[in-house]
């Protein structure tokens, strides 16, 4: 149901790769699966983004970013906010998840071992330091609405873990 | 306005959450502990872009230059039709628990309905605040069975916040006018249809929890025809107060 193809101007592609997310600097809003749409009409570049979470405080900044990087690359632009269908956090490529998980950030599970980390207090989100899986979770709350807090009980690094939003 | 009955079902809706996350954001920096205050903050987060969305639609549908921060900020507290139960303050973490939890129960029922609405931006909302709201109940129904079945000490707190706070949970499924004229058309959702179900969960977790259903069968209402608590102008004093001193900011 959310697999509605993102419809994208291929030339477009490489402006828009150079966008990340502001919070979550090394990944881009394409790897983010944020991007929607983004097409030509009339010289004019119209682009749809739609919210991880809907309090995320960065799609405004990202919305402006993205008219920045049109801007310099000679294209005026127009950015909608588009709710349906809800962002997923499948969206996010493969590219992306090494991305997080390079960056410190634990990649989400699939939803059924989220859940079982989440609430069952299951070891099974590896360590972004050490790769271990002798995981805990401390706060199903993280520094953004994205994320949860974890420590590893091997290494003892505190971690990020990318929470499974379907 | 053509469409007044939307427009006033949306604020029934929104004002919930703007009221219930201001509340939720007092917090920041004033939780129990760093992970609860990161999670209220979090939820209270959640809670304000969900009202975004709402307010937008809102000012659509008002038509006029009214955009969703006059909406949100320059109501008087008579314009506001949140339920009372959003409004009580922090008085100890154990209400904050107990209000989330009961709101929580509550806005997981309400939302699974209204997903179904033949409004497709309502729709849209709901489906996208869902995922959301599945974790603020995750985070409430947690904390409210770890205190509940905790200390002696968590134990009674939670139970006097239980007391306090069960009188505000019946006016949930009061349906205003809006809400029927919204119902027929197939865009609202039949809150008195939620009763039972909200009813049976919330006693199934405070069993758990081993803390006893109070059994008073008084409860208060006016919320949701603008009638407030005496918490409530506090509350929007602190929320109106750049908007009503400096007219039109921005930042």
């Amino acid at each position: 149901m959310v697999t509605e193809k993102q419809n994208i101007n291929q030339s477009l592609i490489p402006i828009l790769e150079k966008v990340s997310d502001p919070e979550i600097p090394v990944l881009s809003i394409m790897d983010m699966g944020v991007v929607r749409s983004a097409v030509i009409e009339n010289n004019k570049v119209k682009v749809q983004i739609t919210p991880t979470y809907s309090g995320c405080p960065a799609m405004d900044v990202i919305g402006d970013d993205i008219k920045a990087a049109l801007k310099t690359a000679g294209y005026d632009s127009e950015i909608e906010l588009i709710l349906a269908p809800a962002w997923t956090t499948d969206w996010i490529t493969p590219r992306g998840r090494k991305a997080l998980e390079d960056y410190g950030i634990a990649a989400p599970l699939d939803a059924e071992a989220d859940k079982d980390v989440l609430l069952n207090g299951k070891r099974l989100v590896k360590c972004t330091n050490c790769g271990s899986a002798n995981t805990r979770l401390v706060s199903q709350f993280g520094s953004t609405a994205c994320k949860a807090q974890f420590q590893c009980d091997d290494c003892q690094e505190p971690f990020d873990y990318f929470k499974c939003l379907k | 306005m053509k469409n007044e009955n939307l427009y006033k079902y949306i604020l029934g809706i929104a004002d919930n959450s703007l009221i219930l996350g201001q509340r939720l954001g007092e917090l920041t920096g004033h939780g129990p502990s760093l992970e609860t205050d990161i999670a209220c903050t979090n939820i209270s987060l959640d809670l304000f872009g969900q009202v975004r969305s709402y307010y937008q639609y809102a000012a659509k549908i008002a038509g006029d230059n009214r955009t969703e921060d006059d909406i949100a900020m320059l109501r008087k507290e008579r314009e506001y039709v949140n339920v009372l139960l959003v409004e009580q303050p922090n008085t100890n973490f154990a209400y904050t628990i107990t209000r989330q939890f009961l709101f929580d129960v509550y806005h997981f029922l309400f939302l699974t309905q209204l997903e179904k609405s033949k409004d497709l931006t309502l729709s849209a909302i709901a489906t996208k605040s869902l995922k959301e709201v599945s974790y603020h109940q995750r985070f409430s129904t947690d904390w409210l069975k770890r205190l509940g079945d905790g200390t002696a000490e968590s134990k009674e707190k939670m139970q006097e916040a239980i007391d306090g706070l069960w009188t505000y949970t019946d006016e949930l499924f009061h349906q205003t006018e809006a809400d029927k004229a919204m119902v027929s058309e197939g865009v609202g959702v039949d809150v008195t249809k939620l009763k039972e179900a909200y009813y049976e969960k919330v006693e199934a977790v405070l069993k758990e929890a081993t803390l006893t259903v109070p059994e008073s069968k008084w409860f208060q209402k006016g919320g949701k025809q603008g009638i407030h608590t005496e918490y409530m102008g506090y509350l929007l004093a602190e929320l109106q107060y750049m908007q009503r001193a400096y007219p039109n900011m921005e930042w």
